[in-house]
């Protein structure tokens, strides 16, 4: 049973899990800083991630100088690595993470191990499913995230549906009308539970653009029919009830990271942001894993997980560069209010070693008016003007954080104004 | 062999629904040297009150003492145990606890295990409150009591009955899908059936029609000595790293409506919690709500508080065929050539082998067809528990395709391309478990439209 595919090493100096944007920056990168063995590990036929399948622009403004759509975005990522002389196996899926580096995989020849002297974890973001939003009702074909929907309409030309509705509204859940537009399919409605749409408002002209309704405040949401979907239900505030006729459902957006493996290991898990807990550099609670790009956090665009993968990458050479710094101590970050869903890093390495994320990044759970405040101890080390929402970019500098302390933990909230 | 579409083959005997128990009748008659065809109305197989269940053997430690159905699951239950091992049938040998939170439910306990012990199931064990949370170190401090029954186990609901089906297709039978039995008739010598997949002549008729069993017996007899009241239950199924917090099945103590909410891993390797239960008139809605489900995940995180950090991997809802009366309703009219097997309301999966049995003697089967097959053919079952080997550990896999429940290209062409083909993305994933894992396809259903393209009566997606 354990035939070695022979294309795959038994020990390399890194290991990537995850072929999308990130991953293969990364992994780009860190050859280019002159590392040995890099090997991509990619679960899917191609590697290239979820841009493959956006058959949308804007990608690559900023990484190519160029305005490309998802797919040509992807190749010219995988083009780079292998150019750079990345290692890519395809269909080579990652069973279990192991302490210092060592790796389960399955592949089409069978399963065998490979360890590394650094895995970097890149398995990015998916959308909550329909299952975990609880929405009811009966159980029809025709019920897809947008990811999905992506996948068959660009990847395989075909059409699930020809008049669904939406339910969400975030910028994705705007990628899902542009997507169905690309086959002639015309959504009939978007479907919110907020009382607003999540992306910004800029947004909203488009729906009318495309004569998609928009409800908002939506509760109950069900779905109906029984082989394919009939119609779906839901009720205002006030109880009302609104029918809409239609041939599928879109469950779109509330990204969550694709966490599975890290779940089932040994490495600390960060509940709020829902992927690993890192220091500045990206480094997990077992220093032979790093992790980046959206597997840190939902969701960041492409370009940002690009230039976050080649940072990472710079980290992650010095660290195997053997070069020595001082680490004085480690602070964790940690959160008094539940506005507050998540910060990346969650943990601050205190070294003479320079590099590492300038800014931390925050997600909120909640909108906030008010000021974000950090304490060490009884002290307020910083605080600056918050006025914003969920889902919404959050940037902060780490540094007033790194250079106040020697608590072992810094304390994040938020005061509201008025 | 499977579905040939031809009226003229008259057969021994015509069984009407392909659930868990129509499957078991199949291949119990086929063995005992019958001719037989299975009619199912639906497009696939396993489609109404075998599509969702707690997938538990039961042992029928609090079944009705002296009832048919405990008759039933204790036959059922011994022949699985065998037949497990020789037809590969992955079985997780978890034992069950049955637990007491307040003093109530504490007083009810030495009943129970007495009714246990009357029920052959002799090996139960009273434990304290201690040894329940060193056995199950997750579960609320809250527990007060409760015993153990080590002989409850959990199964794949699905691969089981389609292993029977499967072995009756492979010794002779035939299946017919899409096969809706309208209106019969008899004239004293056998059955001529009226479907809507054509007529089909057979000696004997059994009705295991699970939701729609009176209706069959109105249609074919004129009359039905029972009514179906559907009893939903609605499930919530916690990610793969949830497995981890259960070890026993978790059962409360049981009321006379319902075994109540039960807590347990599933040998796919999540965690279950459910099933509500709820009377409708309604025999397709198996739809689920919000609110039930949020009851579910808020009892479930009562009993194991960790399960507060867990993700939802999914949530289903199963049909089963309640009536009037609490025990199984099967009854054979032998002047009409007739077996109605009714009221299998909520322990078919663990009674289906032993009803088999059971219809099998009241027909005289054995003396009454060709006489037992001397060397029936095994099927080829495709285990897919996640406490076994899967294909993926396995060399020349094709690649796995469903990445949250490891389904390899392989596996789903083999199911395709197999003897019993699902007709349904529902089917495959019944047969396969694409789909079913945390992502609930946001990777593969792309991959899945091309792989199935041509083979579906609904496709994933057609193109443009």
């Amino acid at each position: 049973m354990m035939r070695r595919d022979t294309d795959i090493p038994e020990t390399c100096d890194v290991a990537v899990v995850g072929g999308g944007t990130s991953g293969l920056a990364l992994a780009a990168e860190l050859k280019r800083l002159g590392i040995g063995s890099v090997v991509v590990l990619e679960r899917e036929q191609d590697a290239g991630g979820i841009p493959r399948h956006c058959g949308h622009y804007p990608f690559g403004v900023r990484e190519y100088g160029r305005l490309l759509k998802g797919p040509e975005y992807a190749r010219r990522n995988v083009e780079a690595a292998v150019k750079a002389g990345v290692a890519i196996h395809t269909q080579t899926t990652v069973t279990a993470l192991h302490p210092d580096g060592e790796l389960s995989l399955s592949t089409p020849a069978g399963v065998c191990t490979l360890k590394a002297r650094r895995v970097v974890l890149c398995t990015g973001v998916r959308e909550s499913s329909r299952a975990q939003r609880f929405v009811g009702g009966e159980r029809p074909q025709g019920v897809m995230s947008t990811g999905a929907l992506q996948s068959l309409v660009y990847l395989g030309g075909m059409r699930p549906f020809r008049n669904p509705v939406i339910l969400g509204s975030e910028l994705v859940s705007f990628s899902a009308i542009a997507t169905c537009t690309h086959l002639g399919i015309r959504p009939v409605a978007m479907i919110e539970e907020e009382s607003r749409i999540v992306a910004r408002p800029v947004f909203r002209p488009y729906l009318m653009m495309h004569q998609v309704r928009l409800f908002t405040g939506a509760r109950k949401t069900r779905i109906i029919g029984r082989d394919r979907v009939e119609a779906v239900e839901f009720e205002n505030a006030s109880g009302a009830l609104t029918h809409i006729e239609t041939d599928g459902v879109i469950i779109s957006g509330r990204f969550r990271p694709e966490s599975a493996l890290l779940r089932a290991s040994h490495l600390e898990l960060d509940r709020g942001s829902g992927g690993p807990a890192i220091d500045q550099f990206g480094q997990c609670s077992d220093p032979a894993y790093y992790s980046t790009g959206n597997l840190l956090r939902p969701a960041e665009t492409s370009s940002w997980c690009w230039h976050e993968g080649v940072e990472t990458a710079r980290n992650i050479a010095e660290d195997l560069s053997g070069s020595a710094w001082t680490v004085r101590g480690s602070v964790s970050l940690t959160i008094s209010d539940p506005a507050i869903r998540f910060v990346v890093p969650q943990r601050l390495t205190l070294t003479d070693r320079p590099g590492g994320m300038t800014q931390m990044q925050v997600g909120l759970s909640a909108p906030v008016q008010g000021r974000m405040s950090a304490k060490s101890g009884d002290r307020e080390i910083w605080s600056a003007r918050l006025h914003s929402r969920p889902v919404r970019r959050i940037l902060f500098p780490l540094d007033p954080l790194r250079t106040a302390s020697l608590e072992k933990t810094i304390e994040l909230s938020v005061s509201r104004r008025g | 062999m499977a579905e040939p579409q031809t009226a003229s083959r008259k057969f021994d005997v015509a069984i009407i629904g392909a659930g868990v128990v129509g499957c078991a009748l199949a291949r119990r008659l086929t063995l005992d040297g019958a001719q037989v065809v299975v009619l199912e109305k639906a497009p696939d197989v396993l489609d109404g009150a075998s599509k969702g269940n707690s997938a538990i053997l039961h042992t029928g430690f609090d079944a009705p003492p002296g009832s048919l159905e405990q008759a039933c699951i204790a036959r059922g239950y011994r022949e699985y145990l065998d037949l497990s091992e020789e037809l590969g049938l992955p079985i997780l040998k978890t034992g069950a606890l049955v637990l007491a939170w307040n003093d109530e439910q504490v007083a009810k306990l030495p009943s129970l295990m007495e009714k246990a012990r009357k029920n052959g199931v002799e090996d139960v064990e009273e434990l304290d409150r201690a040894d329940i949370l060193k056995r199950e170190p997750h579960l609320s401090e809250t527990v007060a009591g409760g015993f153990l029954v080590p002989g409850e186990y959990l199964i794949d609901p699905w691969t089981t009955a389609h292993a029977y089906l499967l072995q009756a297709l492979e010794n002779g039978a035939e299946v017919r899908r899409d096969a809706e039995v309208l209106s019969g008739n008899f004239d004293g010598a056998g059955w001529t059936l009226s479907t809507t997949a054509g007529p089909v002549e057979a000696g004997q008729v059994i009705n295991s029609a699970g939701l729609y069993g009176d209706i069959v017996d109105q249609r074919l007899l004129g009359q039905s000595s029972f009514k179906v009241t559907p009893r939903k239950g609605q499930f919530v199924v916690f990610d793969k790293t949830a497995a981890a917090l259960a070890s026993a099945i978790l059962l409360p103590v049981p009321t006379e409506k319902t075994k109540g909410i039960v807590v347990c891993r599933t040998i796919f390797g999540n965690l279950l919690v459910g099933p509500t239960a709820e009377d409708q008139e309604s025999r397709t809605d198996a739809s689920t709500d919000a609110e039930m489900l949020q009851g579910l995940r808020d009892r479930g995180i009562e009993m194991i508080p960790e399960l507060e950090a867990q993700e939802v991997t999914t949530v289903y809802a199963g049909l089963r065929p309640a009536t009037e009366y609490q025990d199984f309703q099967i009854q054979y009219r032998e002047d009409q050539a007739y077996v109605t097997v009714g009221g299998i309301r909520s322990t078919g999966l663990s009674a289906a082998l032993g009803i088999a049995r059971h219809v099998s003697e009241l027909m005289g089967a054995e003396a009454r067809f060709s006489g037992p097959l001397e060397a029936p053919i095994l099927p080829r079952v495709n285990a897919l528990s996640n406490y076994h080997e899967r294909d993926w550990e396995r060399p020349d896999n094709g690649g796995i395709v469903c990445h949250c429940e490891l389904v390899t290209r392989r596996e789903i062409e083999a199911a395709l391309d197999g003897p019993l083909p699902p007709a349904t993305l529902a089917g495959l994933k019944r047969r396969t478990r694409v789909c079913m894992g945390r992502c609930q396809g946001f990777y593969c259903t792309g991959e899945l439209a091309k792989i199935t393209a041509g083979r579906f009566k609904t496709p994933i997606g057609d193109k443009k």
